[in-house]
């Protein structure tokens, strides 16, 4: 039986194990309403961040669709980049992963991790979820540049509306001036 | 392998809480979260103390050198004035049933954010400076001196509230925080610790009678680029009215609608439907430019503040001497009119007991007030079948309703949207019931937050409400979150095109002047949008294949 | 460890020791069977009127109600009634709802999205029961101890006792009965509804966070108050004569301080003097503050009543005439209607003017 056949048995755990990792990077009196509040509207950090992760967990053990991840894992990030978070603990909770899967390892199949023959699927293991992170790195970037945008909106808005109703802005002729294919 | 460090130990996710309280827990002050101090001209012009320029970032506020006292004092005056601030710091058990019901503590995480905290920010000072208990005992009776460091914390977390209602309905002694968060900005005015975002806009709306500080002339101009807009659409030339003395109706909305999309194509649904009334049944309706704002940013600043801009509505009114007020479609508006404005500057007994000409049902809700909620007075209009609509011009949209915080708790104004909307629409979907009604979950810009440079706050606040707009949109399909606040259709956008990029924005009255037949218009191919209705784009390729064909 | 619930615990034990070891050891019997009960009753009594006469001192400037349903509006709109009351009949029912049944906190709906994206709804419902067992058990536990300070005792509180021991379990009553009197379902609510109270205070992190001494001192007190009078009646079984005696003694203005009644009877009884002294300068008056609270108790008709502020003051206002003095050029130049015509000052004029009040 390879690696990942073994892992994957365990797969409910292993989400159900990150899910409290990351709910644990909120101050411990938020994590409780994080963790134990199960209306997906009421508690939509829950919701959103739990989907998500079943998802990229099964990608992790499966074909590591990144569009799939990159989807799945946009809500969790999309959180994480308006909350009060440096960029490394925004998306460093997809490393929590590592930890995991060793502990795993370590408890259920110490043999795995020292036989030659299924170390390199450990480490390609790894090597698969340093993969999502760098998705999640991108996924926080955009994030992040879409609020700069709507920041950058804003202040537009007030600066052009000021030079409009004062009568400082010209506007676009409607018919022209004409650009013509050369 | 076990030597390594754990990448969980590599983050340093210091985030978890010290063992210490809340109390001893001093505010960070973060970009993101806070906005940008009051500008020192804004204050001045209203009179508003010390004007200065700072930021709260620096680490001095320059505040008056007694400003301690002038916060006990503002805080006594305030508990003999408001029996509800009073009760409110008095009988808070603390069962936490109002801590997971705030869209800014559901979105930030911050337990801070929690009500029962919010509140206790003040209460912690009352007690000291008030209560025995607290004096004696001090932390341990629950009660803390009045710091700089609690005073930050203070004007960090009243600026992380938008007065939305929402934990008061959960609360068994419904204390309401948004009661206490205008105290609290109350007592931070009196040392002149406000935001440019809200101080600004009271000092235009003084002056210019508009949160923009639009000129009457620029007024006018805008209100006829709708005109133009609405001829290019339905090919009437329309004629609004300004400022004139006997008309029947004053209709007062927020400027925001005036000046920003997508609250304009709303302005043009109240143009058209004005048109239509007047065209069919000789209704007189006038716009003001002395009160072109039907919002009142001073009931973000302070009692006294809402009072002297809200008194121009009365003052209008009596100077043209209509019958009676129209408030468009606005939030924290319709809170003031609703339960402020006739007891701070009425009696309004110069106006006449609203009734509708046209159908004639008399408001008997507005019987003193004298003024009455557009989505009343349409669907008073709708149901006596006095308009002459076509929903089917809707048919693009798949629309959900946000109540918007103030109408549903603190009107009760539910369903008189949801009439209108059915009735101009053919696919509306409800968001879950803990998310909507009385239960409505806030955009997380009101109470004057809407500003720029805290997108960050915004954006986690506005989050449990996007969540539900997620679920009707993967559900159902809903492409158009319809609203009756202006702040709504200034934030509710920025919030859409972060967390759901596949919805649009909407106020009720736009789908109303989408749906309207006016007398003599052309057969439309665009709404009000200019972007074309879907049916008819078919129809005249269609018809111009016909052509190709006949050919 | 938490100071605030470990600090509300020693006061509680403390109070304990100080009772117990003042009446047993030191025989201070008449202090503690007299003085003090009649010192906290009078502080309770003052304090009450005290508090609740600052409230009413204190104005209602504005009406401004929680509306949480559909307003009175349009003949065809169904209002709703009561949680947007429109009337003084209605506020009571709404008052009335809040009171006793604790409406507000049983609008904790919980939902979850089963498989399939069904939504389901459900009540979280724990502390809305535990909230409401622990006052009404309470509330049955005060009024079954009217029986020792009534003489006869009223037809009403029998008939109380006779239900509340009707709930008694025949188990326990076949096996551990011999002797003991029948159990009283209410002592035993009270004790486990207030044991959940405080762990649930003390385990839950979100609560701990909220939660000062303030909040522990009381249910420990009650704890206290609860477990001494269980430990009296079915264990230690006390003197119930002389406990009668003591307490008719008080409400009949003949204080008697009888032998035979023990320690634990004057701690329970200290417990409640100390409960009921604390009772008005503490949260506890959200008993009497929730008749009073202004989101609760006032009519939704707002628009259709006016209220009066009683300091109503008059504010700086921007009038019209101002106004328009400021913006009459560009008001006629854009066609908009003026109260005084528009005259183009001669700019000379103007600039004098400027000049001197340079």
């Amino acid at each position: 039986m390879n690696l990942t056949a073994h892992l994957v048995r365990h797969k409910d755990a292993i989400v159900d194990r990150w899910f409290d990792m990351v709910a644990e990077t909120y101050p411990a009196d938020t994590a409780g309403f994080l963790k134990n509040k199960k209306d997906p509207f009421a508690n939509p950090v829950r919701k959103n961040t739990l989907a998500g992760m079943k998802t990229v967990v099964a990608e992790l053990f499966g074909g590591m669709d990144h569009e799939i991840i990159r989807k799945d894992l946009d809500p969790a990030i999309r959180i994480r980049a308006v909350q009060q978070f440096s960029p490394s603990e925004a998306v460093g909770f997809v490393f929590f992963l590592k930890t995991i899967v060793r502990d795993l390892l370590h408890k259920k199949y110490p043999q795995l991790l020292t036989d030659p023959e299924t170390l390199p699927a450990v480490l390609d293991l790894e090597s698969k979820i340093d993969e999502i992170g760098l998705i999640a790195v991108d996924i926080y970037v955009g994030c992040r540049e879409k609020i700069f945008d709507l920041k950058a909106k804003v202040e537009r808005n007030t600066v052009y509306k000021a030079f409009h109703r004062a009568g400082l802005v010209v506007e676009d002729p409607e018919d022209g001036p004409h650009i013509r294919p050369v | 392998m076990s030597d390594l460090p754990k990448p969980e130990e590599m983050l340093k996710t210091d985030r978890r809480p010290s063992a210490t309280g809340w109390m001893d827990t001093p505010v960070e002050i973060k970009k993101g979260i806070a906005c940008y101090a009051g500008n020192p001209k804004s204050l001045e012009y209203v009179g508003l103390p010390n004007p200065r320029t700072w930021s709260c970032f620096d680490e001095d506020w320059q505040l008056p050198e007694n400003w301690q006292e002038i916060i006990h004092e503002g805080l006594k005056e305030r508990l003999e004035r408001f029996r509800s601030f009073k009760i409110f710091m008095d009988i808070c058990v603390r069962c936490g049933a109002c801590a997971d019901k705030c869209h800014f503590f559901i979105g930030t995480g911050d337990p801070k954010n929690m009500p029962v905290i919010r509140a206790e920010l003040i209460r912690s000072v009352y007690r000291n400076d008030f209560t025995k208990a607290g004096k004696i005992l001090g932390s341990l009776g629950g009660g803390r001196k009045m710091t700089m460091d609690v005073l930050k914390e203070w004007w960090s977390y009243f600026f992380q509230c938008t007065e939305c209602r929402r934990c008061s309905v959960f609360c068994p002694y419904g204390i309401d925080t948004a009661e206490i968060t205008i105290m609290g900005r109350e007592l931070l005015n009196l040392i002149g610790l406000n935001i440019d975002w809200i101080a600004t806009p009271v000092a235009n709306c003084y002056r210019t009678g508009n949160h923009l500080g639009i000129q009457p002339h620029a007024f006018k101009d805008m209100i006829d680029f709708f005109v133009d807009d609405i001829e290019e659409v339905t090919g009437l030339k329309l004629e609004p009215q300004f400022n004139k003395k006997g008309a029947d109706i004053l209709f007062i909305t927020p400027s925001g609608d005036v000046f920003a999309d997508p609250g304009t194509y709303t302005t043009m649904g109240y143009l058209m439907l004005f048109h239509f009334l007047k065209e069919k049944y000789g209704l007189d309706v006038t716009w003001s430019t002395y009160a072109s704002e039907g919002g009142n940013f001073g009931f973000f600043t302070s009692h006294e503040m809402m009072k002297r801009l809200n008194s121009k509505m009365y003052a209008e009114a009596k100077r043209l001497g209509v019958k009676w007020i129209l408030g468009g479609e606005c939030g924290h508006m319709w809170r003031v009119i609703h339960q402020y404005m006739d007891t701070m500057n009425g009696p309004a007994d110069f106006l006449e007991e609203p009734v509708n000409p046209i159908t004639g049902t008399k408001f008997e809700n507005a019987r003193s007030t004298k003024m009455v909620h557009i989505a009343e007075f349409t669907a008073d209009l709708i149901k006596h079948g006095k308009l002459d609509l076509d929903p089917s011009r809707n048919d693009h949209l798949r629309v959900t309703f946000h109540d918007s915080c103030n109408p549903a708790r603190g009107m009760g104004l539910l369903d008189e949207p949801r009439y209108v909307i059915n009735k101009v629409c053919n696919n509306f979907y409800e968001m879950p019931a803990n998310t909507i009604r009385e239960q409505t979950f806030c955009c997380g810009s009101g109470a004057g937050l809407n500003a720029g440079e805290n997108m960050e706050l915004r954006m986690a606040g506005g989050m449990p409400r996007a969540n539900a707009v997620k679920y009707v949109h993967e559900k159902y399909g809903v492409n158009m979150l319809a609203c009756i606040c202006a702040i709504d259709r200034a934030a509710l956008p920025a919030m859409t095109e972060y967390w759901i990029p596949e919805v649009d924005v909407t106020g009720v009255h736009e789908m109303v002047g989408n749906a309207l037949i006016l007398p003599g218009e052309q057969k439309r191919e665009t709404d009000l949008r200019l972007e074309p209705l879907p049916g008819v784009e078919a129809e005249t390729e269609d018809e111009a294949k016909e052509e190709e064909a006949d050919e | 460890m938490n100071k605030h619930y470990l600090y509300a615990l020693l006061a509680v034990i403390v109070l304990f020791f100080v009772a117990y070891v003042g009446a047993e050891v030191f025989g201070l019997r008449i202090i503690f069977g007299v003085l003090i009960p009649y010192l906290a009753v009078i502080v309770f009594i003052a304090g009450f009127i005290y508090k609740v006469m600052g409230w009413a001192r204190s104005a209602v400037p504005f009406r401004i109600p929680t509306t949480c349903g559909q307003q009175k509006s349009l003949p065809w709109i169904q209002p709703n009634k009561i949680d947007c009351p429109n009337s003084t009949g209605a506020v009571v029912i709404r008052m009335i709802l809040e009171v006793c049944c604790f409406r507000s906190l049983f609008r904790n709906t919980k939902m979850s999205l089963e498989e399939g994206d069904k939504l389901t709804y459900r009540w979280e419902i724990w502390l809305w029961v535990f909230a409401l067992a622990f006052h009404y058990s309470f509330l049955v536990v005060i009024l079954r101890h009217f029986r020792l300070f009534t003489e006869p005792v009223p037809f009403f509180i029998q008939l109380l006792e006779k239900v509340d021991g009707f709930f008694r379990i025949e188990v326990l009553y076949d096996t551990i009965q011999t002797g003991l009197p029948g159990v009283f379902l209410s002592g035993l609510v009270l004790l486990a509804a207030v044991t959940f109270l405080l762990l649930r205070r003390i385990l839950l992190p979100q609560m701990r966070y909220i939660s000062l001494a303030a909040d522990y001192f009381p249910l420990f007190l009650i704890f206290g108050i609860a477990f001494t009078g269980i430990l009296m009646r079915y264990f230690t079984k006390i003197d119930v004569t002389a406990a009668k005696s003591l307490a008719m003694g008080l409400v009949t203005f003949h204080p008697t301080a009888p032998k035979g009644i023990g320690g634990i009877f004057y701690a329970h009884l200290f417990f409640v003097s100390i409960l009921l002294a604390y009772f008005p300068f503490s949260k506890l008056m959200h008993f009497a503050g929730v008749f009073l609270s202004p989101t609760r108790n006032l009519t939704t008709n707002t628009r259709e009543k006016r209220h009066e502020n009683p300091w109503n003051y008059p504010v700086p206002v921007h009038t019209y005439d101002e106004y328009e003095d400021e913006f009459r050029e560009k008001m006629v130049e854009a066609g908009l209607p003026v109260d005084k015509p528009f005259e183009k000052p001669p700019e000379t004029l103007s600039d004098e003017k400027a000049d001197s009040s340079a």
